[in-house]
C-alpha cells in the first residue's frame, strides 16, 4: 500500500518582463513528476543543485502550492490530495508528515529546553502533559540520547546530538511519512555515520516512511530503498536502489555515479562521459533535457522528448535508447 | 622523491586569545610540499586545515596568532625565506602571496568582488605580479580564463561573477589563484560547494593545471574520495596536530593511527550494499578550547590505553616520514 502517490506534479515560476510586466516565460522548476513510497518505504530524490528536489517536498509539505498535478496521501481515514487543498484543511494533516531538517542550528529553538522542543507538537495536537512526558522520555531513548538532556538548551549539545533532537521531535506524533531534506549534509564525517546508522535502525524499528532528499550518492545507497534521480525538473530514472547502482539505464545515472570520487586510490582515473553544465530550468533545451552532455545523443533526443517508460520490472527511465545501450555502473 | 621541495612548514603554531582562554588551534606542524605533486590534508571541523592554510599566506584573521614554528619557502635553498619572520603587510610578502603561493577559496565569491568584471579583476592580479601593459594583461587574463576551460573567454572577459554558474565562478576562482604565476597552490576545499559532475570536472582541471605546470599543490578536504582521487602524499589532522602521514595507497589499505582507521570505515560508500551500517567513532570531535590531555583523541579512541594515552602526548610525526603520531608505535 502506497502512503503517497505523486502524479504529474508541475511547479512553474512566470518570469515577467518588459514594460507590463507580462509573462515572458516560465521556470518549470518541477514539470510533471510521478512516484509512489510505500508504507515503510524510503525513496531518495536526488540530483544536482536546481533540479527541482526540494520543491517537489516543499510541494508535499504544502510550503509551496503546486500549479498543477496531485499528491495522493493516505492519511489514515482515507486518502487526501495534498496538491489542492486549501491551507486550512491541511493543518489536522500537519501531523501526519514531519520533517527532518539540513541543519540542525538553525532548525532548533535555542531559548526552548530539548524536553520542550521535543514536546511542542504533542502540546499543539492536545496530548496531555502526563504523557508527553512520558513520551519525550521515549523519544529522547529512542535517538540514544540520555534523559538529562530534556533540561538542557540546545547549545548544549554538538551536531550529531542536535540532529538526534530533530529526528525525535519529527518522530513524536508517529507521522505516517518523514520529509528528510539533507539530514547529514551539515555533519562531519564521523557524526554523519552515526546518524545514518540511527535513521537505518529507526526504519527497523518504526517501519518509517521517507521521503529522503540528498544530492550526496554514497549516503543514499546506504538508506534508501528506492532511488529517484531528477534533471531539470523530470525525474529520469527510479530504481531499486542497488540495481540503480550496479546498472544505472539513463545516461545522466551513469554519469553522476562515474563523477562520485570513490575512497580508493586504486578507483582513480574513471573518466566521466559526459560534459557541460546543467541546463537552466528557465530554458531548459528540446527534446531531452539531458541531450547537449549526453555521449549517447541521437538527432531525435534533441526533438523528442521522452516519456518515463518501465524498461524492466520496477525500472523505469525516460531515455530513447534506453533499451540499446550499455551503461557502466558501480559495482 | 627527487622533486624540489617547494615549502617546509616547521612545529608551526597558532593560537586564538578568546575571552574563556587560550584555543590551541595548531599545535606543532609539520609537513612539506613538492614541485609536481599533490598533499592532501583531511580532517573533521576544528582540526586545524584552514587555519594552516591562512598561516602559510599570513592572512590569519585575529585574534589568531601564530606563536611558534617556521614556514620556509624554497628550503634549502640560497633564497630560503621564513615566511613567519616576515612582515604579513609588507611588499615582499604581497608579492609572494598570489606570486609564490595562489590561494583557492571554497566559495570562490570569497576571492572575487561583485563590483567588478571578471576580466578586471583578474588583469587587476596580473598586474600586481607582473609589469605587463593593461593590453596585455587582458590578453593574458583571456588566455587564463581559456586555460581554466572557460568556453568563450573573449565574451566572459566583460561578465560579472554574479552572471556565471557556481562552476564557472570556480574556474575563474582558479584563474584568479593563477594570475600571478605561482608554483604553489593552496586549495581550501575547492570543490565543496559544487555538484558532483561540476566537482569532477574541476578536479579534473587542477590535476591536468598541476601537472603541466609541475605545481606544489596542498589540497585541503574533508572528502576521502577527495583525497583518494587526487593526492601522492596525505597528512591527516585532528585538533590541530597531524596525527598520521602516509603515501595515499598506503593510508588507504594500512592505515596506522586509530583515528585514521575509525574515520575510513565511517565514510559512506558509493559501493556500499543496501542498508549497510556503517562503523562510527563514539562521541564528536570535542571543541578546540576543551582539548582532551594527553593524546587529543584518546576519549573516543578504541586502542585507547590508559595511563598511557591519557597522560602525555604521542610524540610528533617527523617531517616526510610515513607514520602516526600514536603510543600504539611506541614501545611502552
Amino acid at each position: 500500500m502506497n502512503v503517497l502517490e505523486v502524479d504529474d506534479l508541475k511547479k512553474h515560476y512566470p518570469i515577467h518582463g518588459g514594460m507590463l510586466r507580462r509573462e515572458v516565460g516560465r521556470v518549470r522548476a518541477v514539470d510533471g513528476v510521478s512516484f509512489s513510497i510505500a508504507a515503510g518505504e524510503t525513496l531518495a530524490l536526488v540530483g544536482e543543485s536546481g533540479c527541482g528536489k526540494t520543491t517537489v517536498s516543499r510541494c508535499i509539505l504544502r510550503a509551496l502550492t503546486p500549479t498543477s498535478g496531485a499528491i495522493r496521501f493516505d492519511a489514515g481515514d482515507g486518502t487526501v490530495d495534498l496538491a489542492t487543498m486549501p491551507k486550512r484543511a491541511m493543518r489536522p494533516l500537519r501531523r501526519h508528515i514531519q520533517m527532518i531538517f539540513q541543519d540542525p542550528y538553525s532548525s532548533l529553538n535555542p531559548r526552548m529546553m530539548v524536553g520542550d522542543i521535543i514536546a511542542e507538537p504533542l502540546k499543539v495536537n492536545g496530548v496531555p502533559a502526563a504523557e508527553r512526558n512520558a513520551r519525550v522520555l521515549e523519544l529522547l531513548d529512542l535517538v540514544q540520547m540520555p534523559a538529562v538532556a530534556r533540561t538542557r538548551f540546545p547549545h548544549a549539545f554538538s551536531g550529531g546530538q542536535r540532529q538526534r533532537i530533530g529526528i525525535a521531535r519529527a518522530l513524536a506524533l508517529n507521522p505516517r511519512l518523514v520529509v528528510a531534506d539533507e539530514p547529514v549534509s551539515a555533519l562531519d564525517v564521523s557524526v554523519q555515520a552515526q546518524i545514518i546508522n540511527l535513521l537505518l535502525d529507526l526504519q527497523d524499528r518504526l517501519k518509517l516512511s521517507m521521503l529522503f532528499v540528498a544530492h550526496d550518492l554514497s549516503v543514499v545507497r546506504h538508506v534508501s530503498d528506492r532511488v529517484a534521480v531528477m534533471y531539470v525538473g523530470r525525474i529520469v530514472e527510479i530504481a531499486p536502489t542497488d540495481e540503480l547502482y550496479r546498472s544505472p539505464r539513463h545516461p545522466y545515472t551513469e554519469t553522476l555515479l562515474a563523477a562520485v570520487p570513490a575512497p580508493d586510490p586504486l578507483r582513480r582515473g574513471r573518466q566521466m562521459k559526459a560534459s557541460g553544465e546543467v541546463a537552466d530550468p528557465a530554458k531548459p533545451p528540446p527534446g531531452c533535457a539531458f541531450h547537449p552532455r549526453c555521449p549517447y545523443v541521437q538527432d531525435r533526443c534533441r526533438t523528442d522528448r521522452p516519456e518515463l517508460a518501465e524498461v524492466a520490472p520496477g525500472r523505469w527511465t525516460s531515455c530513447h535508447r534506453a533499451r540499446e545501450i550499455e551503461l557502466a555502473g558501480v559495482a | 622523491m627527487a622533486e624540489r621541495t617547494s615549502l617546509a612548514v616547521r612545529d608551526l603554531a597558532v593560537h586564538f586569545e578568546m575571552e574563556q582562554g587560550t584555543v590551541r588551534a595548531l599545535e606543532g606542524v609539520s609537513f612539506d610540499l613538492h614541485a609536481g605533486r599533490t598533499l592532501g590534508i583531511v580532517g573533521e571541523s576544528g582540526c586545524g586545515k584552514s587555519v594552516t592554510a591562512r598561516s602559510i599566506l599570513r592572512i590569519l584573521d585575529r585574534p589568531g596568532r601564530i606563536v611558534g614554528g617556521r614556514i620556509l619557502l624554497d628550503p634549502g635553498a640560497p633564497g630560503e625565506t621564513d615566511l613567519i619572520a616576515m612582515n604579513a603587510e609588507s611588499e615582499r610578502m604581497r608579492g609572494i602571496r598570489g606570486g609564490r603561493i595562489g590561494l583557492i577559496f571554497q566559495e570562490p565569491m570569497t576571492a572575487l568582488s561583485v563590483h567588478y568584471t571578471v576580466g578586471n579583476q583578474i588583469i587587476e592580479a596580473v598586474r600586481q605580479h607582473s609589469d605587463l601593459s593593461k593590453a596585455a594583461a587582458r590578453d593574458r587574463a583571456i588566455e587564463l580564463l581559456r586555460e581554466v576551460g572557460i568556453p568563450r573567454p573573449e565574451l566572459r572577459v566583460e561578465a560579472y561573477p554574479f552572471q556565471l554558474s557556481g562552476g564557472l565562478r570556480q574556474r575563474v576562482g582558479i584563474a584568479m589563484a593563477l594570475a600571478g604565476d605561482p608554483d604553489i597552490l593552496i586549495a581550501d576545499e575547492p570543490t565543496t560547494a559544487l555538484d558532483v559532475t561540476t566537482q569532477a570536472q574541476v578536479l579534473d582541471l587542477l590535476r591536468r593545471l598541476q601537472q603541466e605546470k609541475g605545481i606544489a599543490l596542498m589540497l585541503i578536504t574533508h572528502d576521502m574520495g577527495v583525497i583518494a582521487e587526487m593526492c601522492d602524499e596525505v597528512a591527516v589532522m585532528y585538533l590541530g596536530r597531524v596525527v598520521e602521514y602516509a603515501p595515499v595507497l598506503e593510508l588507504f589499505t594500512t592505515p596506522r593511527h586509530p583515528y585514521t582507521r575509525a574515520l575510513l570505515r565511517a565514510v559512506p560508500s558509493i559501493l556500499a550494499t543496501p542498508r549497510q551500517r556503517l562503523a562510527t567513532i563514539g562521541g564528536a570531535v570535542p571543541h578546540p578550547g576543551a582539548r582532551p590531555a594527553g593524546c587529543a583523541f584518546h576519549p573516543r579512541c578504541a586502542d585507547f590505553m590508559p595511563g598511557r594515552c591519557d597522560v602525555g602526548a604521542p610524540p610528533p610525526l617527523a617531517p616526510g616520514h610515513a607514520g602516526a603520531s600514536c603510543f600504539l608505535e611506541v614501545p611502552a
